[in-house]
């Protein structure tokens, strides 16, 4: 037993191949469960994350869909309200200026406006994340957008372990959840990948369970919060910190909407300085709200004023140079502990 | 509607430069890419949609219509932009994300837009089209001259857009065409697994338009169809759906490994390629000599080889440069 463990422990997987496995291990137990979205059946998901769910449960619970997804996402409301358990995929992000009103009006509502009678257990799955030169249509992360509006759970995670298990929960959650995966963790070839979400996988099922930040990496001068991609860059920020004899401690997020206020603020009383980092837009969004949920606790914990390091408020360009500009690095994350370094 | 002899060699000069140009693309867009593939490398990275085997219908469209008229696009624009005129140094440029872009390099492949020739396209599936609608509103309203022409690809015909902009076009009685080019797939998803018809034009009936079909990938077809469509609009006489039958002769984009491709269907299809078709075709009718058509294809490629150096020897744009031009 504890050989065969060790064995598992030792399999490292995607997130696209996680993703994949969650929802068809799910699939198996529950007839309820099924999938759909455009390309997601032959093609196995542009970003590889159903791969082999047609092959094993044919094309009557694995469907590919027209490009409508004001229809799709829409039926994905009504198919869970009357019963199903539909994983639906919004290829990008980007995409969700078409069919919102099934998302935010419907999908997030009707449980609160039938009084808790209605449910709507929907997986909304969708590709965030830029980084390759693919323009503002197609490299947003909106992070911000959808936790603004109430009604859904909003998860985005960094690695493989954490996708397969929140995954796992969100098919299993009551609630409709967006599931945001980065393409830049996706371990698609073709997109290249940061090496740091590939990891361990048990084979068995696991949740995640929502509204659980983990700090990745302990320190004591300075919190760095992010989610997704975040984690990484934050990661890559505190060995240069650390280079300079700065230790950083290192919070995901996971999820959203639940937001695991308690496990920043905690970490911020141990360390005074608090550095957010996102790639979604600078104003409004996920980098406020974090730094906010400190202020309001108790502006006192911090010995230096809160930095962020999020996406100016532009347009995402497509040009090499002006995009890298643009996004979040270790190094921007360095230079915000510089100029709060003194306090 | 023939097109005359003058229209003949445009519509297939404009077909071989489209041509050239993307086969300059795509060697250009592996550079830095092999032998690991990753789109964000190269001195051409990011998504990129080639149209192969689509000329036909750009150059088709596209003969009818002078700098004035209006053209929205797609993901998969460059023939269509060649064909409506767009400035091909600038446009190259901005493909490679230079300075000297079309948009200074903000844009890029899917983001083209030249308001010299009121040319510009989306990379959202059918959005694209309600613009096209309400640039011929403008003109109803102003006055002015010019129909208002939107590209979209089979796929389209399936959004909320497509039906809502037929329905808005037709009700207000604008001069605009829309034209599906129906290539047969989706990315990875065939037309008969997606669509409720066979044929979209038929769709037209629900909104009180004429619509047509073009088969087989026809030059002439599709330039009878769309003169006869584009007249009518220019009349006052409203808008026109037409699709067309052409060929994906590429992947959806670079990179794609079309495994969903059934076997066979690819030689079949560059069989038919239009390009040979059309010289085939001319030197036939004798509108072309073997030795015309070196010139012109010569004549084709220094055009695109100049784009392309200037593209190549443009500067990128300062880092800086992406926080401007968000507000007018
Ligand atoms: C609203 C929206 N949904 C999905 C996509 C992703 N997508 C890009 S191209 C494409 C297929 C389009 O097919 P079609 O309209 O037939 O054009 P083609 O690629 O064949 O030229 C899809 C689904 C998108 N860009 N926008
Ligand atoms: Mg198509």
């Amino acid at each position: 037993m504890n050989d065969k463990v060790s064995v598992t422990n030792e399999r490292r997987l995607t997130i696209a191949r996680a993703m994949a496995e969650a929802i068809a291990q799910e699939m198996r137990v529950d007839e309820r469960v099924f999938v759909m979205g455009e390309d997601i059946g032959t093609l196995g998901g542009v970003f590889g994350n159903t791969r082999g769910l047609v092959e094993e449960f044919g094309k009557l619970r694995v469907r590919d869909t027209p490009i409508s997804e004001t229809g799709f996402i829409g039926a994905a409301v009504g198919a869970a309200s009357d019963g199903m358990r539909p994983v639906v995929e919004l290829m990008f992000v980007d995409f969700f200026g078409v069919c919102m009103d099934a998302i935010y009006n419907l999908m997030a509502k009707n449980t609160y406006f039938s009084g808790g009678s209605v449910k709507v257990p929907l997986v909304l799955m969708t590709s965030t994340g830029g980084g390759y030169s693919d323009a503002g249509q197609h490299s947003q992360c909106l992070y911000g957008t959808f936790a603004h509006l109430p009604g859904m759970k909003v998860v985005s995670p960094s690695n493989a372990y954490d996708a397969k298990g929140m995954m796992t929960a969100a098919i299993r959650d009551e609630n409709p959840v967006i599931f945001m995966y980065h393409k830049g963790l996706q371990g698609m070839g073709w997109l290249g990948t940061e090496p740091g979400a590939t990891v361990n996988v048990p084979e068995e099922s696991y949740e995640v369970p929502f509204g659980k930040a983990a700090v990745v990496r302990e320190g004591t001068d300075v919190t760095i919060v992010g989610l997704a991609m975040g984690v990484h860059n934050a990661l890559k920020a505190a060995d240069l910190l650390a280079k300079k004899g700065v230790s950083a401690e290192v919070v995901d997020l996971r999820t959203l909407v639940p937001l695991d206020r308690d496990t920043v603020f905690n970490s911020v009383k141990k360390t005074g300085r608090l550095i957010v980092v996102d790639e979604d837009y600078h104003s409004f969004g996920v980098s406020g709200e974090i730094i906010a949920s400190v202020c309001e606790r108790d502006v006192s914990v911090l010995k230096a004023a809160p930095r962020r390091v999020a996406y100016p408020d532009v347009p995402i360009p497509f040009s090499r140079p002006m995009e890298q500009f643009c996004l979040p690095n270790p190094d921007k994350i360095v230079a915000a502990f510089d100029s709060i370094a003194g306090a | 509607m023939q097109p005359n002899r003058e229209q003949r060699l445009w519509m297939y000069e404009h077909m071989l430069v489209s041509r050239y140009f993307e086969e300059t693309i795509e060697k250009i867009y592996l550079e830095g890419k092999t032998p690991a593939f990753n789109m964000a490398n190269g001195p051409i990275p990011g998504e990129m949609h080639l149209s192969n085997g689509q000329e036909p219908c750009a150059v088709g469209v596209c003969a009818h219509l002078n700098a004035g008229d209006i053209v929205t696009s797609t993901h998969r624009p460059h023939h269509v932009a060649i064909a409506k005129g767009v400035d091909l140094d600038r446009m190259a440029a901005e493909i490679f994300g230079k300075k000297t872009g079309l948009s200074g390099g903000r844009g890029g492949h899917m983001h083209i837009f030249d308001p010299a020739v009121n040319f510009s396209c989306s990379g959202i599936i059918a959005q694209g089209m309600a613009p096209a609608v309400g640039a011929a509103l403008s003109r109803k309203m102003s006055n002015r001259e010019g129909v208002a022409v939107a590209f979209l690809g089979e796929g389209a015909a399936n959004q909320g857009a497509f039906h809502e902009s037929l329905n808005l076009a037709a009700v207000w009685e604008l001069p605009v065409v829309f034209v599906i080019e129906d290539n047969s797939w989706g990315i990875s998803v065939p037309k008969a697994d997606a669509t409720a018809v066979p044929r979209n034009d038929v769709r037209a009936a629900a909104y009180g338009m004429p619509g047509v079909y073009v088969t087989d990938n026809d030059p002439f077809a599709i330039f009878d169809a769309a003169g006869e469509a584009i007249a009518r609009a220019r009349a006052g006489g409203g808008p026109t759906l037409i699709e067309i039958e052409t060929w994906r002769l590429a992947g959806h984009f670079m990179g794609d490994a079309e495994g969903y491709r059934p076997k066979g269907e690819k030689d079949a299809l560059f069989a038919k390629d239009p390009i040979p078709r059309m010289r085939e075709r001319l030197i036939a009718a004798g509108d072309l000599t073997a030795g015309d058509d070196a010139a012109l294809a010569a004549k084709a490629r220094a055009r695109v080889d100049t784009a392309i150096a200037f593209a190549r020897e443009s500067d990128y744009p300062a880092a800086e440069e992406a926080l401007e031009r968000v507000f007018a």
